[in-house]
């Protein structure tokens, strides 16, 4: 029978000691959540939602996908392309939520600079949106970004903003770049006219420190090396990054000091035999070398998560963490990983006026 | 519930054509690649169509080259696999092409609205996958084709982007800025002036004379496109071709899953079944282990005998996870009858090369 020591509290590879969230993050307006797809991107930027609402503050959660995701998390039926309270932060803050329809708001844009009247709607049955958005690309970055911003800066009558924080649920790391860096898809855009104006704002806004690009990751090959990528291409264009979110870790369950055998495969056997007698528990030898197997598996993906874990910190960002809920992602689990996120530090540090 | 096969779907002679869909991040590149080298271990000529597999898998498959034509892969096997990835520009490319005089072709290719509709429309993608399906199939060469559908937001996207795309080209708004003053156009009156003139001021009008160039050049060839299109949907309706619908037991992606499978009912396409990826099964020699034992296992030992304690805590986790699946797995059998399932457990490490493939419980 092993020695009974302590487990220690923390992981040993945790090596990072940059708290995971940046003052930074802490003082910016617009949080853009983006990550590999499959990794809970929407999960984690509706988390974000609820913890950046805590302290009685209001938080517009944006999605730009067209896909109801948000609806989805939340149970709800999908949501019109107008911002509807969604949540409640325990302490009398709200989450707001807002689709962002593509279609809706180049229609608004027309609405305010030409009156379209009734042709508006006739337009919208032919397909004039995707024409416009097929002639230029770039246009549909500029438009989902632009209400962004819309709601970023919008102010109430007495001059304080509407929002104290706007959290997007923004594309895959994929195409993050090419979707937030809104000077290139300019390009496609006339030299002179209202939506160029617009852009140009935006342009400013998003590479300004009231912004913080967030990425979520999972703890594998794949996902990891996209968020690298992400990372380096969002510091060359200038775009501040703000903390990786490292999603559905796996919980080690093995004492520290057991964990790199039992990862080589060095699990005493023995020792686990005379524990299992020990605990009451009667279990064959097909049944021990499956429970071996299974520390094993179990051991070597944590090893692994940590190998990856460090190759993040080389980027000097924050990380988040947050755990695998097993029984999935309901309301109550999305206050469980919100309150993870506040206890990691995930605060907005502004003044309310 | 109905247990699925895909070993035996893929060895079956019957079985022509197999696309695995599912929303991102399930492993439906995995899949069907797997299927492909199953269906070569069977003995059978198979090609496999990917759209984005990673990297690893792409440079075991021998598809370091987007040459957009079928390439055999070296296998220990009865049968031929061949695979390729899909390279979206230059299945347009050859489309345009094969429907027009080279001369024509060459002009359509110069202009600058071109090369956005075949490299960026959304649709693009979702049709060119299918476009290229048909093309292979109509070779001949191939005993079974195994396609991977685009990574799109929306499993549906690949059943609705080829009728978009081809809508759109054939659209009644590039008729109108061609010919304006005609047909539709008086319905809409004054507000389409003052719409190509917000365009205008939105995008430049440089682009506006690109796509109305376009839509001169093209105009021949939409109905040729249709044609193929249409030939292509029906090829998705004959006996011989299958579906599967890939899902992580997760409730976002088996929503995805459930709204798949009724679609395809209702467009009467032949759906074989829904493959659960990345499942945990309870191992059979441990069945005495359960939630409580383990449970009060842990307690008598947690101060003891922490290492023991961890490993019943391992199997503990498996426990809970394994519940929350078989949960899903009811809701998903109680809402689509009937619907054969595979389970593939989750795999401790990332599938890298032909081995680990052949290694994926078909």
């Amino acid at each position: 029978m092993s020695t009974a020591e302590p487990a220690p509290a923390a992981p040993a590879a945790a090596e990072s000691v940059v708290p995971g969230w940046a003052a930074a993050s802490a003082q910016a307006r617009l949080h853009v959540v983006t990550g590999k797809g499959g990794t809970g991107k929407t999960t984690v930027a509706a988390a974000l939602a609820l913890t950046l609402a805590a302290g009685n503050r209001r938080v517009l959660l944006i999605e730009v996908e067209e896909r109801q995701g948000i609806a989805r998390l939340f149970d709800l039926p999908p949501l019109p392309y107008a911002e509807t309270r969604i949540a409640v932060a325990p302490d009398g803050g709200e989450v707001r939520a807002l689709a962002v329809d593509v279609e809706a708001a180049l229609l608004e844009y027309f609405q305010l600079f030409y009156n379209l009247g009734l042709a508006g709607r006739a337009l919208k049955r032919m397909g004039a949106v995707e024409f416009a958005t097929t002639l230029a690309p770039g246009l549909r970055d500029v438009l989902l970004t632009g209400k962004a911003k819309e709601t970023v800066t919008r102010r109430a009558a007495g001059g304080e903003p509407i929002y104290d924080a706007v959290v997007m649920d923004g594309p895959p790391t994929g195409r993050i770049v090419t979707f937030l860096n809104v000077t290139v898809a300019m390009a496609d855009l006339a030299q002179r006219g209202p939506i160029r104006s617009q852009a140009e704002g935006v342009a400013t806004l998003l590479h300004s420190p009231s912004t913080a690009v967030h990425l979520v990751t999972h703890l594998e090959d794949m996902p990891v090396t996209e968020t690298l990528e992400a990372i380096a291409e969002l510091r060359e264009v200038g775009l501040p990054v703000g903390s990786i979110i490292v999603n559905a870790v796996t919980d080690p369950l093995l004492p520290a000091d057991a964990l790199d055998a039992a990862a080589g495969g060095d699990l005493d056997a023995a020792a686990v035999a005379d524990g299992l007698a020990a605990a009451g528990l009667t279990v064959d030898q097909a049944g021990l070398k499956t429970l071996v197997e299974q520390a094993t598996d179990h051991a070597a993906r944590v090893t692994r998560e940590y190998e990856l874990e460090s190759e993040l910190a080389t980027t000097g960002l924050p990380m988040l963490n947050l755990p695998r809920l097993v029984d999935g992602v309901d309301l109550g689990g999305l206050y469980e990983l919100s309150e993870m996120l506040t206890d990691q530090g995930v605060t907005l540090d502004r003044e309310r006026p | 519930m109905t247990e699925l096969s895909l070993r035996e779907l893929v060895a079956d002679q019957a079985t022509t054509v197999v696309v695995t869909c599912g929303s991102g991040g399930v492993g439906k590149t995995t899949t069907a690649a797997a299927m492909a080298v199953a269906a070569a271990d069977a003995g059978r000529k198979v090609a496999v169509l990917t759209i984005d597999p990673a990297r690893r898998l792409a440079q075991s498959l021998g598809l370091g080259e987007l040459d957009n034509t079928p390439r055999r892969v070296e296998l220990d096997a009865p049968g031929e696999l061949w695979a390729m990835m899909l390279d979206t520009r230059r299945t347009f490319d050859e489309m345009v092409l094969a429907h027009s005089s080279k001369e024509r072709a060459e002009q359509i290719f110069a202009n600058p609205f071109y090369r956005t509709i075949a490299t960026s429309f959304s649709g693009t993608q979702e049709y060119m996958a299918m476009e290229k399906l048909g093309t292979l199939s109509a070779t001949g060469d191939y005993e079974l084709i195994v396609v991977d559908t685009p990574p799109s937001r929306s499993a549906l996207d690949f059943l609705d982007a080829p009728q978009r795309l081809s809508s759109f080209l054939d659209g009644r708004m590039i008729r109108l800025l061609v010919a304006p003053g005609r047909g539709v156009m008086k319905l809409v009156g004054a507000g389409l002036t003052l719409f190509t003139k917000a365009i205008r001021t939105v995008i430049g009008g440089q682009m506006l004379t690109d796509a109305t160039q376009f839509v001169r050049l093209f105009e021949d060839l939409f109905g040729g496109f249709r044609e193929r299109a249409e030939a292509t949907y029906q090829l998705l309706r004959e006996p011989g071709t299958r579906f599967i619908v890939v899902a992580t037991p997760e409730g976002e992606s088996i929503r995805e899953a459930s709204y798949f499978a009724d679609r395809l009912r209702a467009e009467h396409m032949p759906l074989a079944g829904l493959v659960m990826n990345r499942t945990h099964p309870l191992p059979a020699s441990l069945s005495s282990l359960t939630v409580a034992a383990v449970d009060a296992g842990i307690s008598a030992i947690a101060e003891t005998d922490p290492l023991t304690a961890g490993v019943l805590a391992v199997h503990g986790k498996l426990l809970a996870i394994n519940a929350e699946e078989r949960r899903m797995l009811t809701r998903v059998t109680r809402a689509h009858a009937g619907l054969p399932i595979r389970q593939i457990p989750a795999l401790p490490t990332d599938v890298h090369d032909v081995a680990d493939l052949r290694a994926i419980s078909l």
